[in-house]
């Protein structure tokens, strides 16, 4: 058609663009507290709900502490919890997926029986159940939003094995004598990762926004320790007073997710060709 | 047809079932006695073990289970370890306010997505097109609970237009209750509409390229009625799907937005379960939840061939 001249420059720009943004965040998340060196939890009561002022760049909380040094920090709890939970999602969701898709039968029914009916809750509410047994904690979140989110995965990875199963290399590979379990990792593995890529880039922003809300419902990252969530939720009664403890928190998750959407769309694009239109 | 629809509702069961164990499990996970936390640290040692015997805990688990499982299917929901009010009539009471809030913005979103995603998959590429795009996808990277501080702060509190706290039902005062409804309502349409955009635009790029609207313009069609008459209507039905999907998880993640706007609704009423303790409304929350989720879900599916009517061949 007519557009390819536009599509394809745009798509990559919106790629690269998403990148760059993810890209810095996880350097902040990662080097920030090591270059900008202080105690997000110190407090300064001359710096109480002020704007901007000389010692502190972006302004002080509720209790005078550090809003840049704890937006840092936060972004350190975002990326490190969105990381590992999505590991974890991936890890158990590839492992439970090629079981049930390579092994069929009883295995497959059973297993398949109780992901649908995890499937059935929405995300979120599967979260809160699980919080509600873990406690707020951060290996609390990565438990609960890590099984709230696998079964997604099992889904997505069993599909991709059901049709891989029939292929021809699958069966070159037993009839070359491999045991199923050589044929399982070095065979349907490998040609499982494309789908999961595709799937991971896009539940790493399910996690930071997921991780957020519980954390700006009480039910994350316990204060003090900052995250972008609870930072928004302790400053709400001081939003009149003090917005910019209202507007940079929300700003850096938005900035976030809108890297990691960007992002995605252009992992998905690349990587599954049914999409590129 | 028939067929179709019996296998569908039928297959729901299990689900529930399933759903309503894995809601059980769960609160058998939880930490610490049931019994115990109703006593407290006062409790005498006989009391214990009476209280136990009474709420059945000393029985082994299916039998728990089954009883649990029994007492739901009637319509005892238990009743709140807090309050000691009945579980089930405070559901729907506050079902009511979350589901009023979660309709009127799923309608607006629908009602403004459809069409732009529509449009943005007829220009496709063009400028209208990236426009559309760009706009869903900066409102789906916005947090609902920061948008909706947002809202309130500029039009709460800095403009005094809309109230700030509280709720006041459109069933009870017209006026005042829609006022309260705008900015939850605005919060959720504007998180939401990028989502449905990017999906209504999605399958409309793919109905396109099928080979009956090659077929239809061939005939020399204009390209309106080719749009109009043959790409939008089937371009809509995985949109449907997608807009039932927001409806049922709204339904969880509203906790969020009533949590903002102090909302009393039913995902209020969860959080404060797990944070007061309250089992049977945790309880009871989750299971309507998930209820309803897997209700709008077979709903949708029911509708599904109404709208594409390949679905059940």
């Amino acid at each position: 058609m007519s557009v390819l001249g536009l599509k394809m420059p745009a798509l990559r720009l919106n790629g690269l663009l998403g990148a760059l943004i993810l890209g810095s965040v996880v350097l902040i998340a990662i080097f920030g507290p090591l270059l900008v060196s202080g105690d997000p939890m110190a407090l300064d009561f001359a710096a109480r709900l002020k704007g901007p002022m000389s010692g502190h760049p972006l302004g002080g909380d509720e209790f005078g502490r550090d809003v840049m040094l704890r937006l840092i920090h936060g972004a350190r709890t975002s990326i490190w919890i969105a990381f590992f939970t999505t590991c974890f999602a991936v890890a158990g969701g590839l492992a439970i997926g090629i079981l049930a898709g390579f092994l069929r039968g009883w295995v497959d029914r059973v297993l398949m029986m109780f992901n649908d009916a995890l499937l059935a809750f929405p995300g979120l509410l599967l979260a809160l159940g699980f919080m509600a047994v873990f406690g707020a904690s951060r290996q609390g979140i990565i438990i609960a939003l890590g099984l709230a989110y696998m079964p997604v995965v099992v889904r997505v990875v069993r599909g991709t094995v059901l049709s891989l199963r029939e292929r021809e290399f699958v069966e070159a590979s037993r009839v070359m004598g491999n045991s199923e379990l050589t044929t399982m990792f070095r065979h349907i593995l490998p040609n499982c990762l494309a789908p999961v890529t595709v799937l991971a880039t896009t539940m790493f922003g399910w996690v930071i926004l997921a991780e957020s809300a519980l954390s700006f419902l009480g039910l994350g990252v316990p204060p003090p320790e900052p995250s972008w969530g609870n930072m928004l939720s302790t400053a709400r009664p001081y939003a009149g007073q003090a917005p910019h403890l209202i507007f940079l928190p929300g700003l850096c998750i938005s900035v976030t997710l809108l890297g990691v959407n960007m992002f995605g769309d252009a992992v998905r694009d690349w990587l599954d060709p049914k999409m590129q239109g | 047809m028939l067929r179709f629809l019996l296998t569908r509702i039928l297959s729901a069961i299990p689900t529930m079932l399933i759903v309503t164990m894995a809601i059980f499990a769960l609160m058998r996970i939880i930490p610490g006695d049931p019994a115990a936390l109703m006593l407290g640290d006062m409790a005498q040692p006989g009391q214990l073990e009476e209280l136990r015997a009474r709420m059945g805990l000393d029985k082994p688990l299916p039998v728990q289970f089954a009883t649990w499982l029994g007492n739901v299917l009637t319509g005892d929901f238990g009743k709140s370890t807090a309050t000691g009010e009945a579980v089930l009539p405070l559901i729907f009471e506050r079902f009511s306010v979350s589901a009023t809030v979660v309709l009127v913005a799923v309608l607006f979103a629908s009602l403004i997505a459809v069409p732009a995603g529509m449009i943005a998959a007829w220009r496709q590429n063009r400028l209208s097109d990236v426009m559309i795009v760009g706009t869903a996808t900066l409102f789906l990277s916005i947090p609902s609970f920061w948008l909706g501080l947002m809202l309130l702060t500029i039009f709460g509190l800095w403009l005094g237009w809309l109230p700030v706290v509280g709720y006041v039902s459109v069933a009870d005062n017209l006026g005042d209750g829609l006022l309260y409804l705008i900015m939850p309502v605005m919060t959720l349409v504007m998180v939401e509409a990028g989502a449905i955009t990017r999906m209504a635009r999605a399958s409309t790029i793919e109905v396109a390229r099928l080979e009956y609207i090659t077929h239809a313009r061939a005939k020399g069609l204009s390209e309106r009625a080719v749009m109009w008459r043959h790409a939008f209507r089937n371009a809509f039905a995985p949109t449907w799907t997608l807009i039932g999907l927001i409806l049922g998880s709204l339904l969880a993640n509203i906790a969020v937005t009533e949590t903002v706007f102090t909302i009393p609704g039913l995902g209020r009423m969860l959080i404060d379960g797990i944070f007061a303790r309250d089992y049977p409304v945790v309880q009871g929350c989750m299971l309507f939840i998930a209820f309803l989720y897997v209700a709008v879900n077979l709903l949708v599916d029911l509708i599904y061939p109404l709208l594409d009517p390949r679905v059940t061949a």
